[in-house]
Protein backbone atom coordinates (compact mmCIF):
# COMPACT_ATOMS: atom_id res chain seq x y z
CA UNK A 1 0.00 0.00 0.00
CA UNK A 2 2.64 2.48 1.08
CA UNK A 3 6.06 2.91 -0.84
CA UNK A 4 9.01 2.02 1.36
CA UNK A 5 9.91 5.87 1.26
CA UNK A 6 6.80 7.00 2.64
CA UNK A 7 6.85 4.52 5.52
CA UNK A 8 10.82 5.60 6.07
CA UNK A 9 9.11 9.13 6.66
CA UNK A 10 6.58 8.04 8.87
CA UNK A 11 8.43 6.25 10.90
CA UNK A 12 11.24 8.55 11.09
CA UNK A 13 9.61 12.00 10.24
CA UNK A 14 11.84 14.60 9.52
CA UNK A 15 11.35 18.19 11.17
CA UNK A 16 9.24 17.49 13.56
CA UNK A 17 8.44 20.18 16.17
CA UNK A 18 6.96 24.04 16.45
CA UNK A 19 9.71 26.50 15.68
CA UNK A 20 9.96 28.87 18.69
CA UNK A 21 9.56 32.49 17.44
CA UNK A 22 7.70 31.35 13.97
CA UNK A 23 7.39 33.90 11.46
CA UNK A 24 4.78 31.83 10.11
CA UNK A 25 2.00 29.39 11.23
CA UNK A 26 -0.46 27.64 9.22
CA UNK A 27 -2.74 25.15 10.54
CA UNK A 28 -5.37 22.98 8.39
CA UNK A 29 -7.52 20.15 8.70
CA UNK A 30 -10.02 19.03 11.59
CA UNK A 31 -9.93 16.14 14.00
CA UNK A 32 -13.51 15.06 12.90
CA UNK A 33 -11.63 14.13 9.42
CA UNK A 34 -8.75 12.43 11.17
CA UNK A 35 -6.29 14.99 10.04
CA UNK A 36 -4.61 18.17 11.65
CA UNK A 37 -1.27 19.53 10.20
CA UNK A 38 0.71 22.51 11.98
CA UNK A 39 3.33 24.39 9.73
CA UNK A 40 5.43 26.88 11.19
CA UNK A 41 8.30 28.57 9.30
CA UNK A 42 11.19 31.35 9.62
CA UNK A 43 11.71 33.23 6.70
CA UNK A 44 14.96 34.81 5.74
CA UNK A 45 15.30 37.24 2.65
CA UNK A 46 12.08 35.74 1.37
CA UNK A 47 13.02 31.84 1.48
CA UNK A 48 11.92 29.34 3.80
CA UNK A 49 15.06 29.38 6.29
CA UNK A 50 13.57 26.91 8.95
CA UNK A 51 10.45 24.83 8.97
CA UNK A 52 8.72 22.34 11.38
CA UNK A 53 5.68 20.53 11.25
CA UNK A 54 2.94 18.57 13.89
CA UNK A 55 0.77 16.42 12.44
CA UNK A 56 -2.23 14.36 13.94
CA UNK A 57 -3.21 11.68 11.00
CA UNK A 58 -2.48 8.33 9.38
CA UNK A 59 0.78 7.18 8.07
CA UNK A 60 0.63 9.44 4.60
CA UNK A 61 -0.33 12.05 6.77
CA UNK A 62 2.86 12.29 8.55
CA UNK A 63 5.11 11.36 5.43
CA UNK A 64 3.68 13.78 3.49
CA UNK A 65 4.17 16.23 6.33
CA UNK A 66 7.75 15.38 6.59
CA UNK A 67 8.93 15.60 3.09
CA UNK A 68 6.63 18.87 2.06
CA UNK A 69 8.97 20.51 4.83
CA UNK A 70 12.04 18.42 3.81
CA UNK A 71 11.35 19.84 0.28
CA UNK A 72 10.22 23.92 1.30
CA UNK A 73 13.28 24.53 3.26
CA UNK A 74 15.71 26.76 1.31
CA UNK A 75 13.20 27.57 -1.41
CA UNK A 76 11.75 30.96 -1.77
CA UNK A 77 8.31 31.82 -0.62
CA UNK A 78 6.99 31.82 -4.01
CA UNK A 79 8.23 28.04 -5.17
CA UNK A 80 7.10 27.33 -1.61
CA UNK A 81 3.57 27.77 -2.30
CA UNK A 82 3.81 26.30 -5.78
CA UNK A 83 4.53 22.75 -4.58
CA UNK A 84 1.42 20.77 -5.74
CA UNK A 85 0.08 17.66 -3.71
CA UNK A 86 1.44 15.53 -7.18
CA UNK A 87 5.08 16.79 -6.30
CA UNK A 88 4.68 15.63 -2.99
CA UNK A 89 3.08 12.19 -3.80
CA UNK A 90 5.73 12.04 -6.62
CA UNK A 91 8.65 12.66 -4.48
CA UNK A 92 7.64 9.54 -1.82
CA UNK A 93 6.98 7.43 -5.01
CA UNK A 94 3.13 7.37 -4.97
CA UNK A 95 0.71 7.23 -2.49
CA UNK A 96 -2.61 5.74 -2.86
CA UNK A 97 -5.38 7.29 -4.35
CA UNK A 98 -7.66 7.87 -1.38
CA UNK A 99 -4.46 9.07 0.45
CA UNK A 100 -4.06 11.72 -2.13
CA UNK A 101 -5.55 13.91 0.23
CA UNK A 102 -2.94 13.97 2.70
CA UNK A 103 -0.72 15.59 0.22
CA UNK A 104 -2.86 18.44 -0.50
CA UNK A 105 -3.27 18.76 3.58
CA UNK A 106 0.67 19.18 3.37
CA UNK A 107 0.63 21.54 0.69
CA UNK A 108 -2.30 23.43 2.22
CA UNK A 109 -0.22 23.77 5.52
CA UNK A 110 2.91 25.15 4.01
CA UNK A 111 0.66 27.75 2.24
CA UNK A 112 -0.97 28.89 5.15
CA UNK A 113 2.16 29.35 6.83
CA UNK A 114 3.97 31.21 4.04
CA UNK A 115 0.32 33.05 4.00
CA UNK A 116 0.45 33.90 8.20
CA UNK A 117 3.82 35.54 7.42
CA UNK A 118 2.82 37.89 4.51
CA UNK A 119 -0.11 39.04 5.89
CA UNK A 120 1.59 39.34 9.27
CA UNK A 121 4.40 41.86 7.56
CA UNK A 122 1.22 43.83 5.67
CA UNK A 123 1.86 41.86 2.12
CA UNK A 124 -0.44 40.28 0.41
CA UNK A 125 -1.28 36.28 0.54
CA UNK A 126 0.26 34.51 -2.79
CA UNK A 127 -1.20 31.11 -2.33
CA UNK A 128 -4.35 31.54 -3.90
CA UNK A 129 -6.46 29.95 -1.31
CA UNK A 130 -6.19 26.46 0.25
CA UNK A 131 -7.91 23.64 -1.34
CA UNK A 132 -9.68 22.68 1.87
CA UNK A 133 -11.06 26.06 1.86
CA UNK A 134 -13.13 25.20 -1.32
CA UNK A 135 -16.31 23.77 -0.94
CA UNK A 136 -16.04 21.88 -4.28
CA UNK A 137 -12.58 20.14 -3.00
CA UNK A 138 -12.67 16.49 -3.55
CA UNK A 139 -9.89 14.83 -1.89
CA UNK A 140 -9.79 11.43 -4.19
CA UNK A 141 -9.32 13.87 -6.83
CA UNK A 142 -5.99 13.83 -9.06
CA UNK A 143 -4.43 16.40 -10.78
CA UNK A 144 -7.13 17.10 -14.00
CA UNK A 145 -3.81 17.76 -15.99
CA UNK A 146 -1.98 14.58 -15.75
CA UNK A 147 -4.93 12.07 -16.10
CA UNK A 148 -3.09 10.04 -14.17
CA UNK A 149 -3.44 8.57 -11.02
CA UNK A 150 -0.58 8.45 -8.24
CA UNK A 151 -1.74 5.28 -6.84
CA UNK A 152 1.56 2.87 -6.24
CA UNK A 153 1.28 -0.94 -6.53
CA UNK A 154 -1.15 -2.64 -4.49
CA UNK B 1 10.64 -5.82 25.93
CA UNK B 2 10.53 -3.91 22.14
CA UNK B 3 13.43 -5.40 19.84
CA UNK B 4 16.50 -3.19 19.20
CA UNK B 5 17.10 -1.98 15.33
CA UNK B 6 19.47 -5.15 15.09
CA UNK B 7 16.94 -7.58 15.79
CA UNK B 8 14.60 -8.83 13.71
CA UNK B 9 10.99 -7.59 15.61
CA UNK B 10 9.10 -10.59 16.97
CA UNK B 11 5.96 -11.36 15.57
CA UNK B 12 2.87 -11.16 17.69
CA UNK B 13 -0.66 -11.71 15.86
CA UNK B 14 -3.75 -9.85 17.77
CA UNK B 15 -6.07 -10.01 15.30
CA UNK B 16 -7.77 -12.77 15.39
CA UNK B 17 -11.33 -11.58 14.55
CA UNK B 18 -10.37 -10.56 11.12
CA UNK B 19 -8.43 -14.78 10.43
CA UNK B 20 -7.33 -17.49 12.37
CA UNK B 21 -4.30 -19.67 11.58
CA UNK B 22 -5.51 -22.62 10.44
CA UNK B 23 -5.04 -25.19 12.91
CA UNK B 24 -2.29 -28.41 11.71
CA UNK B 25 -5.25 -30.75 13.30
CA UNK B 26 -7.63 -29.14 10.84
CA UNK B 27 -4.99 -29.09 8.54
CA UNK B 28 -4.68 -32.84 8.85
CA UNK B 29 -8.40 -33.31 8.48
CA UNK B 30 -8.18 -31.68 5.11
CA UNK B 31 -5.60 -33.36 3.32
CA UNK B 32 -6.83 -36.50 2.37
CA UNK B 33 -9.88 -35.01 0.58
CA UNK B 34 -7.17 -33.62 -1.88
CA UNK B 35 -5.32 -36.38 -2.96
CA UNK B 36 -6.41 -39.65 -2.16
CA UNK B 37 -10.18 -39.32 -1.44
CA UNK B 38 -10.55 -36.55 -3.85
CA UNK B 39 -13.75 -37.93 -5.33
CA UNK B 40 -16.74 -35.70 -6.23
CA UNK B 41 -19.89 -35.90 -3.52
CA UNK B 42 -22.27 -36.28 -6.59
CA UNK B 43 -21.09 -38.94 -8.60
CA UNK B 44 -22.40 -43.11 -8.01
CA UNK B 45 -19.16 -44.59 -8.10
CA UNK B 46 -17.23 -45.44 -4.46
CA UNK B 47 -14.91 -42.53 -4.95
CA UNK B 48 -18.18 -40.21 -4.73
CA UNK B 49 -19.59 -42.05 -2.29
CA UNK B 50 -16.85 -41.79 -0.18
CA UNK B 51 -16.76 -38.12 -0.66
CA UNK B 52 -20.40 -37.91 0.02
CA UNK B 53 -19.87 -39.73 3.15
CA UNK B 54 -17.28 -37.19 4.32
CA UNK B 55 -19.48 -34.22 3.43
CA UNK B 56 -22.38 -35.28 5.22
CA UNK B 57 -20.37 -36.51 8.37
CA UNK B 58 -19.12 -33.02 8.37
CA UNK B 59 -22.71 -32.05 8.29
CA UNK B 60 -24.06 -34.23 10.88
CA UNK B 61 -21.00 -32.82 13.14
CA UNK B 62 -21.65 -29.15 12.89
CA UNK B 63 -25.22 -29.47 12.85
CA UNK B 64 -25.21 -31.06 16.20
CA UNK B 65 -23.02 -28.76 17.38
CA UNK B 66 -25.65 -26.04 16.71
CA UNK B 67 -28.38 -27.94 17.54
CA UNK B 68 -30.44 -28.14 14.33
CA UNK B 69 -33.44 -30.30 13.72
CA UNK B 70 -31.70 -32.24 10.80
CA UNK B 71 -28.31 -31.85 9.44
CA UNK B 72 -30.30 -30.81 6.16
CA UNK B 73 -31.00 -27.21 7.55
CA UNK B 74 -27.36 -26.71 7.40
CA UNK B 75 -26.06 -25.91 3.67
CA UNK B 76 -22.26 -25.58 2.84
CA UNK B 77 -21.23 -22.10 1.29
CA UNK B 78 -18.03 -20.08 -0.26
CA UNK B 79 -18.01 -18.19 3.12
CA UNK B 80 -19.48 -15.84 5.59
CA UNK B 81 -19.91 -13.13 3.10
CA UNK B 82 -21.94 -15.90 0.72
CA UNK B 83 -23.54 -16.69 3.74
CA UNK B 84 -25.17 -13.64 4.33
CA UNK B 85 -26.19 -12.53 0.42
CA UNK B 86 -27.70 -15.96 0.16
CA UNK B 87 -29.50 -14.86 3.60
CA UNK B 88 -30.30 -11.39 2.80
CA UNK B 89 -31.53 -12.04 -0.98
CA UNK B 90 -32.81 -15.46 -0.17
CA UNK B 91 -35.20 -15.08 2.48
CA UNK B 92 -36.61 -12.02 0.74
CA UNK B 93 -36.87 -13.16 -2.52
CA UNK B 94 -39.14 -15.96 -1.41
CA UNK B 95 -40.97 -14.02 0.96
CA UNK B 96 -44.89 -13.06 0.47
CA UNK B 97 -45.30 -10.45 -1.82
CA UNK B 98 -46.78 -8.48 0.49
CA UNK B 99 -44.25 -8.11 3.20
CA UNK B 100 -41.67 -5.31 1.08
CA UNK B 101 -39.91 -4.31 4.28
CA UNK B 102 -36.39 -5.40 6.14
CA UNK B 103 -34.77 -4.37 9.20
CA UNK B 104 -30.71 -4.26 9.88
CA UNK B 105 -29.02 -3.08 12.77
CA UNK B 106 -26.75 -0.34 11.68
CA UNK B 107 -23.43 -2.29 12.47
CA UNK B 108 -23.87 -5.18 10.69
CA UNK B 109 -21.06 -6.78 8.72
CA UNK B 110 -20.92 -4.87 5.04
CA UNK B 111 -22.23 -8.77 3.63
CA UNK B 112 -25.38 -7.32 5.64
CA UNK B 113 -25.20 -3.98 5.24
CA UNK B 114 -24.77 -4.19 1.35
CA UNK B 115 -27.00 -6.59 0.10
CA UNK B 116 -29.40 -5.05 2.53
CA UNK B 117 -28.88 -1.95 0.56
CA UNK B 118 -29.44 -3.43 -2.91
CA UNK B 119 -32.60 -4.78 -2.02
CA UNK B 120 -33.42 -1.04 -1.03
CA UNK B 121 -33.43 -0.18 -4.42
CA UNK B 122 -35.14 -2.92 -6.02
CA UNK B 123 -38.56 -2.95 -4.35
CA UNK B 124 -37.77 -3.18 -0.26
CA UNK B 125 -38.19 -0.47 2.10
CA UNK B 126 -35.03 -0.90 4.68
CA UNK B 127 -35.34 0.45 8.13
CA UNK B 128 -32.07 0.98 9.98
CA UNK B 129 -32.37 -0.28 13.92
CA UNK B 130 -29.25 1.66 15.79
CA UNK B 131 -27.51 -0.11 19.05
CA UNK B 132 -27.39 1.68 22.16
CA UNK B 133 -24.30 3.30 23.36
CA UNK B 134 -23.16 0.17 24.85
CA UNK B 135 -23.23 -1.46 21.79
CA UNK B 136 -26.71 -3.63 22.13
CA UNK B 137 -29.51 -3.60 20.50
CA UNK B 138 -32.61 -3.31 22.40
CA UNK B 139 -35.38 -5.76 21.71
CA UNK B 140 -38.05 -2.73 22.38
CA UNK B 141 -36.10 -0.80 20.18
CA UNK B 142 -36.27 -3.61 17.04
CA UNK B 143 -39.93 -3.52 18.02
CA UNK B 144 -40.29 0.32 17.78
CA UNK B 145 -39.35 -0.60 14.01
CA UNK B 146 -41.14 -3.77 12.80
CA UNK B 147 -44.08 -3.58 10.72
CA UNK B 148 -47.17 -5.59 9.57
CA UNK B 149 -45.34 -6.35 6.19
CA UNK B 150 -41.57 -6.87 7.84
CA UNK B 151 -40.08 -9.41 5.98
CA UNK B 152 -36.51 -10.29 7.27
CA UNK B 153 -34.91 -8.89 10.11
CA UNK B 154 -30.77 -9.51 10.62
CA UNK B 155 -29.01 -8.82 13.75
CA UNK B 156 -25.15 -9.94 14.12
CA UNK B 157 -24.88 -12.07 17.28
CA UNK B 158 -21.71 -11.08 18.00
CA UNK B 159 -20.07 -7.71 16.47
CA UNK B 160 -16.73 -7.94 14.49
CA UNK B 161 -15.25 -4.57 15.75
CA UNK B 162 -16.47 -4.23 18.93
CA UNK B 163 -17.04 -7.44 20.66
CA UNK B 164 -20.90 -7.33 22.06
CA UNK B 165 -23.00 -10.11 22.24
CA UNK B 166 -26.98 -9.46 21.43
CA UNK B 167 -29.48 -10.67 22.87
CA UNK B 168 -30.86 -13.00 19.99
CA UNK B 169 -33.40 -15.26 21.40
CA UNK B 170 -35.65 -11.95 22.22
CA UNK B 171 -34.61 -10.25 18.73
CA UNK B 172 -35.86 -13.00 17.22
CA UNK B 173 -38.88 -13.58 19.43
CA UNK B 174 -39.56 -10.35 18.91
CA UNK B 175 -39.57 -10.14 15.11
CA UNK B 176 -41.36 -13.54 14.64
CA UNK B 177 -44.12 -11.92 16.38
CA UNK B 178 -44.68 -9.45 13.74
CA UNK B 179 -44.78 -12.48 11.25
CA UNK B 180 -40.56 -11.59 10.27
CA UNK B 181 -38.00 -13.93 9.89
CA UNK B 182 -34.72 -13.36 11.43
CA UNK B 183 -31.12 -13.88 10.30
CA UNK B 184 -28.01 -13.43 12.63
CA UNK B 185 -24.34 -13.12 11.19
CA UNK B 186 -22.65 -15.42 14.04
CA UNK B 187 -19.41 -15.64 11.68
CA UNK B 188 -17.43 -14.16 15.20
CA UNK B 189 -19.55 -15.90 17.30
CA UNK B 190 -19.27 -19.09 16.42
CA UNK B 191 -17.31 -21.60 18.42
CA UNK B 192 -16.35 -18.55 20.89
CA UNK B 193 -19.82 -18.80 22.69
CA UNK B 194 -22.54 -21.34 22.73
CA UNK B 195 -24.29 -21.63 19.79
CA UNK B 196 -27.43 -22.91 19.97
CA UNK B 197 -30.41 -22.45 17.02
CA UNK B 198 -33.06 -23.74 18.63
CA UNK B 199 -32.67 -21.98 21.75
CA UNK B 200 -31.76 -18.56 19.84
CA UNK B 201 -34.50 -19.52 17.85
CA UNK B 202 -33.41 -18.18 14.58
CA UNK B 203 -34.50 -18.84 11.01
CA UNK B 204 -31.24 -18.20 9.49
CA UNK B 205 -27.64 -17.75 10.47
CA UNK B 206 -24.01 -17.26 9.02
CA UNK B 207 -20.84 -18.95 10.22
CA UNK B 208 -17.64 -18.69 8.78
CA UNK B 209 -14.70 -21.13 8.49
CA UNK B 210 -11.62 -18.86 8.86
CA UNK B 211 -12.42 -17.39 11.86
CA UNK B 212 -12.25 -20.35 14.12
CA UNK B 213 -8.83 -21.68 12.31
CA UNK B 214 -10.52 -23.64 9.90
CA UNK B 215 -9.35 -23.02 5.88
CA UNK B 216 -10.48 -19.93 4.11
CA UNK B 217 -13.52 -19.99 1.36
CA UNK B 218 -15.73 -22.15 3.46
CA UNK B 219 -19.04 -20.72 5.13
CA UNK B 220 -22.15 -22.51 5.97
CA UNK B 221 -25.81 -21.42 6.06
CA UNK B 222 -28.10 -22.75 8.53
CA UNK B 223 -32.15 -22.66 7.12
CA UNK B 224 -34.61 -23.47 9.61
CA UNK B 225 -36.69 -26.58 7.82
CA UNK B 226 -40.20 -25.07 5.86
CA UNK B 227 -37.92 -21.54 5.45
CA UNK B 228 -39.15 -20.20 2.37
CA UNK B 229 -35.30 -19.65 0.53
CA UNK B 230 -34.66 -18.29 -3.08
CA UNK B 231 -31.38 -19.67 -4.07
CA UNK B 232 -28.96 -17.26 -5.82
CA UNK B 233 -26.62 -19.98 -7.04
CA UNK B 234 -27.87 -22.43 -9.69
CA UNK B 235 -27.11 -25.31 -11.32
CA UNK B 236 -26.81 -28.76 -10.46
CA UNK B 237 -29.08 -28.31 -7.27
CA UNK B 238 -26.57 -29.42 -4.74
CA UNK B 239 -26.87 -28.57 -1.01
CA UNK B 240 -30.65 -29.53 -1.26
CA UNK B 241 -30.98 -27.36 -4.44
CA UNK B 242 -30.15 -24.38 -2.40
CA UNK B 243 -26.62 -23.28 -3.37
CA UNK B 244 -25.47 -25.46 -6.26
CA UNK B 245 -21.98 -26.28 -6.96
CA UNK B 246 -19.57 -29.11 -6.43
CA UNK B 247 -19.18 -29.39 -2.97
CA UNK B 248 -16.19 -28.19 -1.42
CA UNK B 249 -14.95 -31.49 0.36
CA UNK B 250 -11.87 -30.77 1.80
CA UNK B 251 -13.13 -27.42 3.26
CA UNK B 252 -16.23 -28.84 5.33
CA UNK B 253 -14.46 -31.20 6.77
CA UNK B 254 -11.78 -28.62 7.66
CA UNK B 255 -14.64 -26.75 8.94
CA UNK B 256 -16.15 -29.57 10.96
CA UNK B 257 -12.71 -30.47 12.59
CA UNK B 258 -12.56 -26.43 13.87
CA UNK B 259 -15.88 -26.32 15.16
CA UNK B 260 -15.01 -29.63 16.93
CA UNK B 261 -11.76 -28.37 18.56
CA UNK B 262 -13.69 -25.42 19.36
CA UNK B 263 -17.02 -26.61 21.21
CA UNK B 264 -14.02 -29.53 22.84
CA UNK B 265 -11.80 -26.55 23.98
CA UNK B 266 -14.03 -23.86 24.79
CA UNK B 267 -14.74 -24.72 28.68
CA UNK B 268 -11.04 -24.00 29.13
CA UNK B 269 -10.21 -21.44 26.00
CA UNK B 270 -12.87 -19.48 26.35
CA UNK B 271 -11.84 -18.36 30.01
CA UNK B 272 -8.35 -18.69 29.11
CA UNK B 273 -9.26 -15.85 26.06
CA UNK B 274 -11.26 -13.50 28.09
CA UNK B 275 -8.48 -12.87 30.90
CA UNK B 276 -5.99 -12.20 28.08
CA UNK B 277 -8.26 -9.67 26.32
CA UNK B 278 -9.57 -8.33 30.01
CA UNK B 279 -5.65 -7.55 30.65
CA UNK B 280 -5.59 -5.96 27.05
CA UNK B 281 -8.57 -3.64 28.67
CA UNK B 282 -7.21 -3.01 31.68
CA UNK B 283 -3.44 -1.78 30.05
CA UNK B 284 -5.16 0.56 28.10
CA UNK B 285 -7.26 2.03 29.67
CA UNK B 286 -4.02 2.60 31.85
CA UNK B 287 -3.05 4.88 29.59
CA UNK B 288 -5.14 8.08 30.46
CA UNK B 289 -7.60 9.79 27.44
CA UNK B 290 -8.56 6.01 26.38
CA UNK B 291 -12.09 4.50 26.64
CA UNK B 292 -13.49 0.88 26.07
CA UNK B 293 -15.97 0.58 23.09
CA UNK B 294 -19.05 -1.48 24.23
CA UNK B 295 -20.45 -3.23 26.80
CA UNK B 296 -17.50 -4.48 29.36
CA UNK B 297 -19.50 -7.76 30.47
CA UNK B 298 -21.80 -8.52 27.46
CA UNK B 299 -19.04 -9.51 24.96
CA UNK B 300 -17.29 -12.61 22.86
CA UNK B 301 -13.98 -13.60 24.70
CA UNK B 302 -11.73 -12.38 22.35
CA UNK B 303 -12.38 -8.65 21.57
CA UNK B 304 -11.08 -5.46 22.88
CA UNK B 305 -12.23 -2.45 21.27
CA UNK B 306 -10.26 0.99 22.66
CA UNK B 307 -9.93 4.42 21.69
CA UNK B 308 -6.90 5.86 22.31
CA UNK B 309 -7.40 9.21 22.20
CA UNK B 310 -4.83 11.47 20.36
CA UNK B 311 -3.61 9.60 17.90
CA UNK B 312 -4.77 8.25 14.66
CA UNK B 313 -5.70 4.73 14.30
CA UNK B 314 -3.60 3.75 11.47
CA UNK B 315 -0.33 5.52 12.73
CA UNK B 316 -1.01 3.46 15.79
CA UNK B 317 -1.11 0.16 14.28
CA UNK B 318 1.67 1.12 11.45
CA UNK B 319 3.83 1.75 14.35
CA UNK B 320 3.11 -1.44 16.29
CA UNK B 321 3.70 -3.27 13.20
CA UNK B 322 7.15 -2.25 12.49
CA UNK B 323 7.48 -4.05 16.39
CA UNK B 324 5.87 -7.00 14.86
CA UNK B 325 2.70 -6.65 16.34
CA UNK B 326 -0.76 -7.05 14.33
CA UNK B 327 -3.93 -5.10 15.16
CA UNK B 328 -6.67 -3.50 13.39
CA UNK B 329 -8.27 -0.23 13.76
CA UNK B 330 -11.65 0.96 12.61
CA UNK B 331 -10.19 4.23 11.80
CA UNK B 332 -10.95 6.07 8.27
CA UNK B 333 -7.70 6.35 6.96
CA UNK B 334 -6.89 2.25 7.03
CA UNK B 335 -10.10 2.01 4.99
CA UNK B 336 -9.54 4.06 2.53
CA UNK B 337 -12.51 5.94 3.46
CA UNK B 338 -12.85 9.27 4.77
CA UNK B 339 -16.02 8.13 7.36
CA UNK B 340 -14.33 5.97 10.43
CA UNK B 341 -16.50 3.00 11.41
CA UNK B 342 -19.58 2.82 10.63
CA UNK B 343 -19.92 0.33 13.58
CA UNK B 344 -18.14 3.10 16.15
CA UNK B 345 -20.07 5.76 14.48
CA UNK B 346 -23.34 3.95 15.18
CA UNK B 347 -22.73 3.61 19.00
CA UNK B 348 -22.08 7.52 19.18
CA UNK B 349 -18.84 7.45 19.10
CA UNK B 350 -17.56 10.83 17.83
CA UNK B 351 -15.79 10.95 14.59
CA UNK B 352 -13.04 12.56 16.30
CA UNK B 353 -12.76 9.96 18.78
CA UNK B 354 -13.37 6.69 16.66
CA UNK B 355 -10.07 7.90 14.53
CA UNK B 356 -8.25 6.75 17.12
CA UNK B 357 -9.51 3.38 17.41
CA UNK B 358 -7.38 -0.22 17.91
CA UNK B 359 -8.95 -3.38 18.06
CA UNK B 360 -7.10 -6.14 19.40
CA UNK B 361 -8.29 -9.64 19.42
CA UNK B 362 -6.83 -12.67 20.73
CA UNK B 363 -6.91 -16.06 19.87
CA UNK B 364 -5.70 -19.86 20.24
CA UNK B 365 -1.93 -18.85 20.09
CA UNK B 366 -1.98 -15.64 22.07
CA UNK B 367 0.27 -15.70 25.05
CA UNK B 368 0.77 -14.20 28.12
CA UNK B 369 4.14 -12.73 26.72
CA UNK B 370 2.38 -11.38 23.76
CA UNK B 371 0.15 -9.24 25.48
CA UNK B 372 2.91 -8.44 28.05
CA UNK B 373 5.39 -7.25 24.78
CA UNK B 374 1.77 -5.02 23.20
CA UNK B 375 1.16 -3.57 26.43
CA UNK B 376 4.65 -2.40 26.84
CA UNK B 377 4.58 -1.64 23.51
CA UNK B 378 1.43 1.23 22.79
CA UNK B 379 2.11 3.43 25.77
CA UNK B 380 5.50 4.85 23.83
CA UNK B 381 3.38 5.03 20.54
CA UNK B 382 1.06 6.92 21.77
CA UNK B 383 3.19 9.29 23.87
CA UNK B 384 5.11 10.14 20.21
CA UNK B 385 1.82 10.54 18.33
CA UNK B 386 0.47 12.30 21.04
CA UNK B 387 3.57 14.70 20.97
CA UNK B 388 3.64 15.21 17.55
CA UNK B 389 -0.11 16.40 17.18
CA UNK B 390 -1.09 19.77 17.25
CA UNK B 391 -4.47 19.49 18.48
CA UNK B 392 -3.71 16.73 21.67
CA UNK B 393 -2.67 19.27 24.38
CA UNK B 394 -5.24 22.04 23.29
CA UNK B 395 -8.31 19.06 23.20
CA UNK B 396 -7.13 17.35 25.93
CA UNK B 397 -5.47 19.87 28.32
CA UNK B 398 -2.63 17.54 29.47
CA UNK B 399 0.66 16.62 28.23
CA UNK B 400 1.14 13.01 26.21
Amino acid sequence: MYTDLVMQHFQNPHNVGVLEDADGTGEVGNPVCGDVMKITIKVDDDRVSDIAFQTLGCGAAIATSSIVTDMARGMTLEEAVAISKMDVAEALGGLPAAKMHCSVLATDGLKAAVDDYLVKHGREPISGGLAHDDPDFDPHAVEPETGETCEVEA
Amino acid sequence: MAPDDTTAPRSVYLDYAATTPTDQRVVDAMLPYFTERYGNPNSLYALGRDASRALEAARESMAASINTDSPNELIFTGGGTESDNAALIGLTAAADGKRRHIVVSAFEHHAVLHPAEWLAKHGFELTVVKPREDGIIRPEDLSAVLRDDTALVSVMHGNNEIGTLQPIAELAATAHARGALFHTDAAQTLGKVDFDVRALGVDAATFSAHKIYGPKGIGALYLKRGTRFAPQMLGGGQEFKKRSGTQNVPGAAGFAEALRIMDEERPTEGPRLAALRDRIIDGVLALENTQLNGDRERRLPHIANLIVKGCEGEAMLLRLDALGISVSTGSACSSGSLEPSHVLLSIGCAPEIAHGSLRVTVGRFTTDEDVDYFLESLPPIAATLRQMSPVYAKMFGNSA
